[in-house]
């Protein structure tokens, strides 16, 4: 009783860590002011109560620009990870419903993916693309789609053999049936905590590529090119670069507590497990 | 033996996927590239540009093109880089020892000090200071390496003025000043891999401890050093050996991140300044290199890890 309880306090609590970080991004033009406004009278200055994280070397507010930075990574990571899931998952579920030389061929492909370095190979992706928000997306969402095919083509192989579905194979029940009745309901806790996790991870990956100026480009604020502009005058104004990387460990720290905690809570066989 | 030889043909037909999709990559550059590749200061003409797509053999069918690239790294031959004329395979050679050197020590730290830190928590479970560590390790994770990097610089910079941190040395020309410059960076590199690996020990020891050999052990009276450091951590090594394998790829690409950080010129450096100069075969290369060194690193643990458990190879 007292460890459900622990739990669950766990999960709220990520939860409302999640919500506040999110409710903050979606209101940023409510809560803060205009990020890309430059004010040269007040150029490389402390917290105060006008700009309650300082400003940066152009004079811009720094609250202002980690909140629409948010927005940034966000979307940016969101598209990947919603990418990365249709593309991996229908192909993972697909290889375990039809098996044979369709699941040989799209694992073997899925092998060849996951043996590239996962930034090496955003990189090389975004070389072709051009470096922009919508490459970063695609880029990280390609590095991600391996992940969800391995992740559901395992439980998809069980679940496709069980009773059940055999049952409804027997009374006629079409391939898509299957599928969005059957697999797609029984495989959503463990897609719901990989896709939280990932998101951690993505932003992690997001803000990397923007720090080596590879995602979204000026003006548009994001937080690794805030970091690496703010690298520039560390001495002289260190503000900048530290909040902006406390905001992307806030950011990725609640998706990671937050996919830990639903495993924790949709999963009943963890529940006594050691870690 | 079989194992070995089912192992092997999987390498090569990784190897040549990967050689596939890199090769696509720069086919699938938007048309316009060649005419990039030309610069902005001479007039493009249809001849000057037919005369560069037979240089770089892009009038050739595709195939033709992916054997006469893939035959030529066999030789050695990755390619000319376009703007300084120079062999890809001499920039590359130029600059890849920082950044093997970084990965490779940071490897050695993150797995190295992640088995004590790990076996701490596993027998330290639940007293203050293991939950601490375990809070701790969460936290590793999520730092982002590159901004550890900036923090520790900015700290060092102001308690330590002076201190030679940024750039790089070859370790032959000054042995000292090259590992001073690496403290920080291997720093910043190695602690998410840390923080991931000591909760792997940690979660693999408790597996261990809890097996029936480890009470076995203890009650012909063994002592607990031994129980804990030869019986359970003999066992518990075998999962972290493969993390170890899959952590270094990860290490690699963020390795390519640190050095923008300390100003090293490895080939994060070069790679970066191949793409703002569009310099697609330096691009492609320095990718295929990098990852076809990840993939023998992880062909080399699967291997270590048969040799060391004997049931992997017989399934």
């Amino acid at each position: 009783m007292m460890a459900a309880l622990r739990r669950d306090k766990l999960l709220s609590f990520a939860l409302i860590f999640v919500i506040l970080q999110l409710l903050l991004a979606i209101f940023a033009p409510i809560v803060a002011g205009d990020p890309i406004e430059q004010v040269i009278m007040s150029r490389m200055q402390g917290p105060s109560l006008e700009n309650p994280l300082g400003t940066d070397q152009l004079g811009r507010d720094v609250f202002a620009r980690i909140l629409f930075g948010y927005r940034t990574s966000l979307l940016t990571c969101g598209v990947a990870v919603v990418l990365a899931l249709i593309v991996g998952g229908s192909l993972g579920m697909l290889a375990a419903f039809y098996r044979g030389w369709f699941d040989r061929i799209v694992m073997r492909i899925m092998d060849v993916l996951f043996a590239f370095p996962i930034i090496l190979l955003a990189i090389g992706i975004i070389a072709v693309l051009g470096p922009n928000a919508l490459s970063a997306s695609i880029a990280i969402g390609v590095v991600y789609v391996p992940i969800f095919a391995r992740l559901l083509r395992g439980p998809s192989l069980v679940i496709c053999e069980s009773e059940y579905v055999q049952g409804a194979r027997a009374i006629g029940a079409s391939d898509s049936r299957i599928v969005f009745t059957h697999l797609l309901p029984n495989l959503s806790s463990l897609i719901l905590v990989q896709a939280s996790l990932l998101l951690s991870a993505a932003i992690l990956v997001e803000a990397s590529l923007s720090f080596l100026g590879l995602g979204a480009q000026p003006p548009t604020p994001s937080l690794g090119q805030m970091l690496s502009e703010g690298r520039n005058f560390l001495l002289l104004n260190p503000w900048p670069a530290v909040f902006s990387g406390f905001a992307i460990l806030f950011l990725s720290f609640g998706f990671n507590l937050l996919g830990d905690a639903l495993r924790d809570t949709l999963d009943p066989r963890l529940r006594n497990s050691t870690d | 033996m079989r194992f070995l030889a089912g192992r092997l043909l999987d390498l090569v037909l990784v190897l040549f996927g990967v050689s596939v999709i890199v090769f696509l990559m720069i086919r699938l550059i938007p048309g316009d590239a060649v005419a990039i590749m030309l610069g902005a200061n001479t007039e493009i003409t249809p001849e000057r540009i037919a005369e560069l797509e037979s240089r770089l053999g892009l009038d050739q069918p595709i195939v033709v093109q992916y054997f006469d690239w893939i035959s030529g790294i066999f030789r050695g031959d990755l390619g000319t880089s376009i703007w300084t004329g120079r062999p890809v395979a001499q920039e590359i050679a130029a600059n890849i020892w920082p950044t093997l050197q970084l990965t490779f020590l940071s490897v050695l730290v993150g797995a190295g000090l992640a088995i004590p830190i790990g076996c701490f928590m596993a027998e330290a479970r639940g007293k203050t200071a293991e939950v601490l560590v375990r809070v701790g390790a969460i936290a590793g994770l999520t730092i982002p390496s590159f901004w550890l990097g900036i923090v520790s610089i900015f700290l060092v910079a102001k308690l330590m003025p002076g201190s030679a941190m940024l750039g790089y040395v070859p370790f032959g020309e000054d042995p000292l000043g090259n590992l001073q410059r690496m403290i920080l960076p291997v720093f910043a590199l190695s602690l998410p891999m840390l923080a991931n690996l000591s909760r792997l020990v940690r979660s693999a020891m408790l597996d261990a401890l809890g097996q029936d050999y480890i009470r076995t052990a203890k009650s012909k009276g063994a002592g607990r050093t031994r129980v804990v450091y030869v019986h359970a951590l003999r066992n518990a090594l075998i999962p972290f050996i493969t993390s170890v394998g899959v952590a270094t790829g990860y290490l690699l690409g963020g390795a390519i991140v640190i050095e923008q950080v300390f100003a090293i010129p490895g080939l994060g450096q070069l790679v970066l300044g191949a793409i703002s100069e569009r310099n697609y075969p330096l691009v492609q290369s320095a990718i295929l290199v990098l990852t076809f060194a990840f993939v023998l690193v992880n062909f080399l643990v699967d291997i270590l890890y048969a040799a060391i458990d004997p049931r992997v190879s017989q399934r």
